[in-house]
């Protein structure tokens, strides 16, 4: 439908996304704060660090080329038609046809490639390693969220996820099934290994040699480097937001009105807080898995997806 | 859940915030708006300077909290807080530091060592003060000096 | 008793359609394809590159012609009994034949564009010479016309042909190097094994089925046992899956892709492969009619298979051009998964599902035609450029090539699988086939979809990694070599060739639906029903209770407007525009040397300590002591290598049997007479027996 409501949510998810990122970082970080008993320096204190960002000096390393110009703009780039495609507010968007599952994730992985990229062009050491250990990393999710995927297309039929949204809010029992669950947390470690949290890599290190993703943005200062920390920020955003849309949909505009639109926000912002309250309390627990063990814990996730699927099958009665 | 018990029954660790430092914010730091990325480049210290930097940002003191944050590479940083007097082999890597971040960019000297070299002056691998390799905009003397006073500096540069 | 002989020299022809299209742009081609080679014999240096490239792009056009047309509808058929002899030749064109004669064609005219520039910059030898300038238009040739056949005998007269060609091409630069002569002997070795299985599974078809014209094979399939039509699709299919580079006999493509000139494997890369994937689904979907489960599961177990080790293997390599071999392997892996998907469908009933995997599977077909011809051009536009083909001593390329870089970023997007480029949406379509797949009944069904899934996502990732890593440390960052260094761009007909083929990427990438009514008759050739997947504005997949679509036109509207946001916002919010050009940071110690960055080989290490089972990894410390005191070192010698583990357990057994057999059987070959006419003796007698007791 595209209707006035329809592009004001998807104009709405990329605004919440692309605003709202900063500040669940804010939140997470002070959650993390509280529980280790500091004070910590207040949610909006990434929309500050931005501010700085931008207004400090772009630089280009020389050296470097395009690939390493453009990557954090394509970062930013792939997050958003994510945001935009990922029914965060609403399943009934002018963009309802074209938020194909499968498209989303290949958008995901599109960024972490660019930036990938741009650790090689920089010609260092840490530039290499961080993209060596990235693609790595990357290319052992990709198993399981496919098979997250095709576990939650069976149920729905399709891959598209408006679809798949809407039939989980018709039927809340497939969520609470065996399928459901074992999806849940084969996501939940894909998503984290994504987005490159702990248990999988620390975002906050200072030691090179234990980092996946910092080590390939040292290079980056000013402008460039605010995009990309918004699009990593962003990046965790999304993907916590897919994850609510798909497991706890209940909230999510299915009708082009108002009021349910406004509804969806507020309720949007509410499982955020709740999420990343959570993965910040978590993170306390965990410490960072060795970079060697990391693929022991993906293939573990990858076996809980597999389960997903062959339940999915045998237990809806297709035989 | 011992961890969670330990968590509950430690509480806030954190002091209370003493009062707003004397002097302004420099007028390079005002661009910043109370977010700074500091950088520690230790170039030649003893590591006491060191210590005290750590406990700055420990939950006791909690240097987060005015907006202050470590990071890993000079090119994310805005602030450089130097240590110990600058030795032959690091004056070129400090001056390169320095360089590598972007404007606007302070560079913090903590310690007596960074200020006139301290106890090390004259030494034959010392260089000399880190005022004599790059540009000097905020002093932090003591030996080591406190926390609290490394805190000063910083609230300083971030004006909260 | 071979049935289309027949006595006179009249033509049996019928056409639909544009009337005579199809056999004048056959005729054209063929004899532009004879021109070439004497032109290539008999012309001196200087003319004989041009016109034999002239000529050669004449014949990728016009089977490409051919191709169209056939797509968009024309069908043709003749018999020529004086051609060959005994059983006469067979030629049909219909949609499927159609499609793969206009990969070739198009292919086969961008790469000679290509190759004119390429012949050009080096000696007389090599792929300059009279031989290799003579053949290269019967090549491209035998690639167009090898789906035309309509027999049995035709179809093997062509196939051998096509390998004789290839075979001399690819030892075209055998003074160079004397690893091109032995990629040379297991290429021959091999796809002459491939031929004798071919031979003996047609020959048993053709004589159970009671004919050896393809229409007479299709006719009598029916007739033949289940176990002779098993036997005949395990050997035929042996002999395709060789001939695509699907493991286990795969053991020739990472070999002779890298040795023979790079025209040349892009021509056996992007066209040669694709015919073992026609005749797999010429005989098993189309002749043979289909059959029980048990062969498509082998089919997508093969698939599979190929694609993880093809891309795993790629992953280890640091030669560039055989890690784009070993991606051939990956990516025909997939093509295969999707045809036995297909088959797999179609034996349990489901044809409409049978029909999407089968035009993913074909949609795949072209677009890794289309960039891995651009990636092999690529990388031959490097090696002349440097004479390197080894990764770990190229790099700084972008800036003194450009355009190959980012054509190579191009068809690198493509080989990645995801979007904007175009290998994303076939792996779409396939995908979306498989998931959909669960609607079919068995447990069989239930167990290998999600397994399928898995692998080509896992094949999908770490192809991900392989090109980041050919493209990043290929072409980024600074030369590691003196020869890098010196790299200048290619001359003005190589980028001409690899922008054509650029062109194609993009078309395919933006534009599918152009294909979408010629893909839907490639499939209903062999009678399943068009799907209607792929249509104007994009994919769309429509099944009984199921529906998804993709637009690729609206993802790269949709990427470049978000682009333009991202650019453009905090240029309104920043306050300083100039930016500054700083030293890179070095972490203070100095400027880093070229010897500092990441090479391809520490790139692939964590990939290579996560598969080390598969991979087996071998390393070697050789420690030379000092000649007074053995516990002083003189010299250190390691040497770590990534062997190709099939060959290593498959192959060599066999080899060192045959050996050992070869050897044994020395002792018959006594040298007296009297033992020589007793094998005689002995030989006749046994075949008298045997033809009175089986008469």
């Amino acid at each position: 439908m595209s209707t006035a409501v329809g592009y004001t949510a998807v104009a709405g998810q990329i605004v919440v996304v692309g605003a709202g990122a900063p500040l669940l970082t804010g939140w997470m970080r002070q959650v993390r704060a509280r529980l280790e008993g500091r004070a910590g320096a207040g949610v909006l204190q990434p929309w500050r660090d931005a501010r700085k960002l931008l207004r400090k000096e772009p630089i280009s390393p020389v050296g470097t080329g395009p690939a390493f110009r453009t990557a954090p703009a394509l970062l930013v780039a792939t997050t958003v038609v994510a945001a935009a495609l990922v029914p965060l507010l609403s399943t009934d968007t002018p963009v309802s046809g074209h938020a194909d599952l499968i498209v989303v994730v290949a958008l995901i992985a599109l960024g972490t490639l660019v930036l990938a990229l741009a650790g090689l062009d920089t010609g260092t050491a840490f530039g290499g390693m961080g993209a060596s250990r990235e693609m790595t990393v990357a290319a052992l999710v990709e198993p399981t969220i496919l098979l997250s995927v095709f576990a939650l297309s069976i149920p729905a039929g399709t891959t598209n996820i408006p679809a798949i949204v809407h039939g989980a809010v018709d039927e809340p029992a497939r969520l609470a099934s065996p399928a459901g669950l074992l999806a849940t947390a084969a996501l939940a470690v894909a998503v984290l290994a994504e987005t490159g949290r702990i248990p999988v890599d620390n975002p906050s290190t200072h030691l090179e040699l234990t980092m996946i993703h910092e080590a390939m943005v040292l290079e980056y200062a000013g402008p460039d480097l605010a995009l990309v920390e918004l699009g990593a920020q962003m990046r965790l955003t999304l993907l916590l937001g897919l994850l609510s849309s798909l497991f706890v949909p209940w909230g999510i505009a299915t009708s082009p009105s108002w009021a349910a639109l406004a509804v969806a926000l507020v309720l949007f912002a509410a499982k955020l807080t709740l999420l990343g309250a959570v993965l910040a309390a978590a993170e306390v627990f965990w410490a960072k898995v060795r970079l060697f063990r990391v693929p022991e814990l993906l293939a573990g996730s990858f076996l809980l997806a597999l389960l997903a699927v062959t339940a999915s099958y045998f237990l809806s009665g297709a035989s | 859940m011992g961890l969670l018990r330990k968590i509950r029954d430690t509480g806030r660790v954190a002091e209370p915030a003493p009062p707003r430092p004397e002097g302004g914010v420099p007028a390079k730091a005002r661009e910043l708006g109370g977010s700074v990325q500091v950088r520690c480049v230790d170039a030649g210290s003893c590591n006491g300077c060191e210590i005290e930097i750590a406990a700055a940002f420990n939950p006791v003191y909690d240097a987060e909290r005015y907006g202050a944050r470590l990071v890993a590479s000079p090119r994310h940083a805005d602030v450089a807080l130097v240590t110990g007097p600058v030795t032959r082999n690091m004056a070129q890597p400090l001056r390169r530091t320095v360089a590598a971040m972007g404007e606007p960019r302070l560079v913090v000297a903590v310690g007596d060592c960074a200020i006139n070299c301290g106890e090390f002056a004259g030494g034959y691998g010392v260089e000399g003060a880190v005022s004599d390799v790059v540009p000097v905009d905020l002093q932090v003397p003591g030996c080591p000096p406190e926390p609290a006073e490394i805190i000063a500096a910083l609230r300083r540069v971030t004006g909260r | 008793m071979p049935a289309g002989a027949s006595g006179d020299h009249r033509r049996a022809a019928e056409s639909d359609g544009a009337v005579s299209v199809i056999p004048a742009a056959l005729a054209t081609a063929t004899a532009l394809g004879g021109a070439g080679a004497l032109a290539g014999c008999s012309l001196p240096r200087g003319m004989r590159i041009p016109v034999v490239g002239a000529l050669t792009a004449g014949v990728g056009v016009g089977g490409g012609a051919v191709g169209v047309a056939a797509l968009g509808g024309s069908r043709w058929a003749a018999a020529l009994p004086g051609v060959l002899p005994l059983a006469g030749t067979h030629l049909a064109v219909d949609a499927l034949a159609g499609l793969f004669m206009a990969i070739a064609g198009a292919v086969v005219a961008a790469v000679a564009v290509y190759g004119i520039g390429y012949a050009a910059g080096h000696g007389p030898h090599g792929l300059g010479s009279r031989t290799a300038q003579a053949v290269l238009p019967l090549f491209a040739l035998t690639l167009v016309l090898v789906p035309v056949a309509a027999s049995v005998s035709t179809f093997l007269v062509l196939w051998e042909l096509m390998a004789l060609a290839s075979l001399l091409l690819v030892l075209a630069e055998h003074r160079e190097r004397a690893s091109v002569r032995q990629a040379g002997v297991w290429y021959a070795v091999m796809t002459h094994l491939g031929l004798v299985l071919l031979l003996i599974g047609f020959a048993l078809f053709a004589a159970q089925a009671g004919g050896e014209t393809f229409a007479a094979l299709r006719a009598g399939a029916h007739t033949v046992s289940p176990m002779v039509r098993g036997l005949v699709f395990v050997l035929v299919a042996a002999a395709f899956t060789s001939k695509a580079g699907a493991v286990p006999l795969h053991a020739w493509l990472p070999r002779a892709h890298p040795e023979a000139p790079s025209p040349v494997s892009a021509l056996m890369s992007a066209a040669m492969v694709n015919l073992g994937i026609y005749g797999l689904v010429r005989t098993g979907l189309d002749l043979l009619g289909g059959g029980p489960a048990w062969w498509w599961l082998g089919l997508m177990a093969t698939g599979g298979a190929s694609a993880v080790y093809g891309i795993l293997q790629a992953a280890m390599a640091s030669d560039l051009k055989r890690l784009l071999a070993y991606s051939t392997s990956e990516n025909m892996g997939l093509v295969l998964i999707g045809v036995g998907a297909s088959g797999l469908f179609a034996a349990y009933g489901d044809r409409p599902l049978a029909a999407l995997a089968l035009a993913a599977a074909l949609l795949h077909v072209v677009n890794h035609a289309a960039f891995k011809a651009l990636l092999f051009c690529a990388a031959g536009s490097v090696l002349r450029a440097t004479g390197l083909r080894d990764l770990d001593r190229l790099g700084g390329l972008r800036p003194r090539m450009p355009v190959t870089a980012g054509l190579f970023a191009l068809a690198a997007l493509g080989a990645v699988a995801l979007p904007p480029g175009n290998g994303f949406i076939s792996e779409w379509l396939l995908l979306q086939s498989l998931i959909h797949g669960l609607a079919v009944p068995g447990v069989a069904v239930a167990v290998v979809l999600p397994l399928s899934v898995a692998l080509i996502a896992l094949s999908a990732g770490i192809a991900a990694a392989v090109f980041v890593k050919a493209l990043g440390v290929g072409f980024f960052a600074r030369p590691r070599s003196e020869q890098a260094a010196d790299a200048k761009e290619a001359p003005p007909l190589m980028l001409a060739g690899m922008g054509l083929l650029g062109a194609g990427c993009a078309a395919l990438a933006l534009v599918p639906g152009l294909l979408g009514d010629g893909l839907d008759r490639a499939v209903g050739a062999v009678g399943l029903p068009g799907s209607g997947a792929v249509a104007g504005g994009g994919l769309k997949v429509r099944l009984a209770d199921v529906s998804a679509t993709l637009s690729p036109l609206w993802v790269v509207a949709a990427l470049t407007a978000a682009l333009l946001l991202a650019v453009g916002l905090p240029r309104l919010y920043g306050r300083r525009r100039r930016r500054a050009n700083a030293r890179l940071w070095d972490c203070g110690g100095g400027a880093p040397t070229p010897r500092m960055a990441y090479t391809a080989t520490s790139f692939a290490e964590p990939l290579q300590r996560v598969f080390d089972d598969v991979l087996a990894p071998e390393q070697d410390v050789n420690v030379t002591p000092v000649r007074e005191s053995a516990y002083l070192v003189e010299r250190v010698r390691f040497q770590h290598r990534v062997p190709d583990r099939i060959e290593h357990r498959l192959y060599e057994p066999v080899l060192r049997a045959l050996a050992g057999a070869g050897q044994a059987s020395r002792r018959l070959a006594g040298g007296s007479v009297h033992l020589y006419l007793g094998y005689g003796f002995v030989g006749l007698v046994v075949l008298l027996l045997i033809l009175a007791v089986g008469w």
